[in-house]
């Protein structure tokens, strides 16, 4: 191949870098066994790369090129370390014999990164440091990204990064994908990190906030690279429920900003490819065995998206769907959306004493969407001054402007 | 239209968002300084040194000097239209800033990375690291403003 451009060269490693870096790195932690020393010689081998490509020409197979260069790179560090420690000394001989395994084997690449997200997601770390060092080792964001989107310093990112990374040397938190019974809970944890970055990327109301959107983007391609490591019920349940989510992005807030809900929203801004690939994922999850509350939800979100119009929604469908989720997780919270369902299912008067019984168990007394659901029952039955006497309720315990602008309104409307 | 009176292109600091510039400030203890014997410095000189020509050959070096002591300093004011010239500064604390390094790095932890294995932390030298601030739309917005001046 005839040397390139420098321009384009830079161009294909900086492509390169998007699309690979994250495997990259992951091999170099197996080889290297320290997340640090991995990066850095990560880094200085895609450095190498673009001066020694602009004579050879690019490699035929990049990465196995970039993975060794990194491997000479990272003995030349510790050589320059081993000079004032002589501890390091062991490192570079057992490095060296571990060999140069290059990662071509695909499923060999696919365990390493595996191992990565493990260690990055592993619970001995605090959650917006598993937050914070998944995005970053395993996305590839860099710190000033991870904190924009996170609205803090990049200082102060920077420094949870750098805890995160003592924490895992200090406790020598293994690079490994855990055993069998430990698998499940770990897995848990994962997915919790998966789903708590996108959330933060959703629950953004404001739709200027771009770097907010990447958030469930990233959340979506690390949810996918989950699934296509662990097709396990739960995984792949979740990754559906990100994508049913996602595909409302657009119809949830109007060009000013506010919050449009589900029965207001125009239906044909939802995006069609997503909801496809979610309700095809959800059916999937919901043959196998092992399902849980992630599947689950995706189902009822599914219903949801397959609906022409609020009116049209199969709430049958639904309440059995949240039948099932009660049973699993049995939390108040659940309990009142399943009485709100029952409601849409059977009409106000039956959804009132549900929501009511689960009010009686005391736990949603506080909660402002229990007292806003109730007076929307009250509402329907023409029972104005008890709704009106309901959103007041509500109102006095939520303090977010979007919800109180919603609850004022409806009071209003009710004068 | 006039011709501005120069229009000097601005490098970016950010190059095509691959890497950023990081300035590190390093400061020292003079007293601890001073009181070290030649050899002492002169090996403290050469691991310092030889870790600067690491991040020159890795492309992380952007430049940067090392300073005379403080002393040496001049410190510039301006009071009723004159300029004003003190001596000093003289710091108040015990670190001293020493040098000035611009790091290539592709974002604030790899800048803490490189900069985490400089030797001259091992001698109880402290490195501030600073962001470099893309100041390209004030640059841009001032030109405009100085172009329509000299209509």
């Amino acid at each position: 191949m005839p040397p390139p451009v420098p321009e384009q060269l830079s161009k294909t490693i900086e492509t390169l870098y998007r699309s690979e870096s994250g495997r990259v790195l992951a091999t170099l932690v197996r080889l290297l066994g320290d997340l640090d020393l991995a990066e850095e010689a990560m880094h200085e081998a895609f450095a190498a790369a673009l001066e020694s490509w602009a004579q050879t020409g690019i490699p035929e197979k990049p990465r196995p090129w970039l993975i060794s260069t990194a491997r000479f790179k990272a003995i030349d560090v510790i050589r320059r370390r081993a000079r004032f420690d002589g501890a390091q000394k062991q490192l570079v001989a057992h490095i060296e014999s571990r060999g140069g395994n290059e990662g071509n084997r695909e499923e060999e690449i696919d365990d390493d990164r595996l191992r990565l997200i493990f260690t990055c997601c592993h619970p001995a770390l605090p959650p917006e440091g598993q937050v914070a060092l998944t995005l970053r080792e395993i996305c590839g964001l860099t710190t000033e990204e991870i904190a924009r989107a996170f609205l803090v310093t990049p200082a102060a990112l920077a420094q949870r990064i750098v805890r995160a990374k003592a924490k895992i040397r200090e406790a020598a938190i293994p690079y490994e994908v855990p055993g069998p019974h430990e698998l499940p809970e770990r897995m848990d944890a994962v997915l919790q990190v998966v789903y708590l970055v996108f959330n933060e990327g959703y629950s953004a109301a404001a739709g200027a906030e771009v770097t907010r959107a990447e958030l469930t983007g990233e959340a979506i391609r690390l949810g996918r690279l989950l699934a296509e490591l662990q097709p396990e019920p739960e995984v792949v349940g979740l990754l559906a429920l990100m994508l049913l989510q996602e595909s409302r992005r657009a119809a949830r807030t109007s060009p000013a900003g506010e919050l449009i809900l589900l029965e207001n929203q125009d239906r044909t801004l939802w995006n069609r490819e997503q909801i496809a690939e979610g309700v095809a994922l959800v059916e999937k999850a919901l043959q196998s065995r092992g399902f849980g509350s992630y599947t689950l939800q995706a189902a009822i979100a599914a219903v949801h998206a397959q609906a022409a119009s609020p009116a049209a929604t199969d709430w049958r469908e639904i309440v059995a769907r949240y039948d099932q989720l009660v049973r699993m997780q049995p939390s108040p919270v659940v309990h009142l959306n399943r009485a709100v369902a029952i409601a849409m299912r059977d009409g106000p008067e039956a959804g009132l004493t549900h929501i009511d019984a689960v009010l009686e168990n005391g736990d949603l007394a506080n909660y402002y969407l229990a007292h806003s659901a109730r007076a929307e029952m009250y509402r329907r039955l023409g029972r104005t001054a008890e709704a009106r006497s309901a959103y007041e309720k509500a109102l006095a315990l939520t303090r977010q402007e979007p919800e109180r602008q919603f609850l004022q309104a409806r009071i209003r409307q009710l004068k | 239209m006039a011709e501005p009176a120069h229009s000097a292109p601005v490098p970016p600091i950010v190059d095509e968002d691959k890497t950023m510039k990081y300035v590190c400030l390093g400061y020292y203890d003079k007293s601890k300084f001073d009181g070290m014997t030649e050899s002492e410095r002169s090996a403290m000189f050469d691991t310092c040194l030889e870790y600067d020509d690491h991040l020159r050959a890795n492309g992380h070096w952007a430049g940067g000097e090392a300073l005379q002591p403080a002393e040496t300093a001049l410190t510039l004011s301006r009071k009723n239209g004159n300029v004003v010239t003190t001596d000093g500064p003289y710091a108040e604390t015990k670190e001293q800033l020493g040098g000035i390094l611009v790091l290539e790095a592709r974002d604030m932890n790899h800048a803490v990375q490189l900069i985490g294995q400089h030797p001259a932390l091992t001698y109880g030298n402290l490195f501030e690291i600073r962001p470099a601030a893309d100041i390209s739309e004030i640059v841009k917005a001032s030109e405009q403003r100085r172009t329509n001046d000299h209509r």
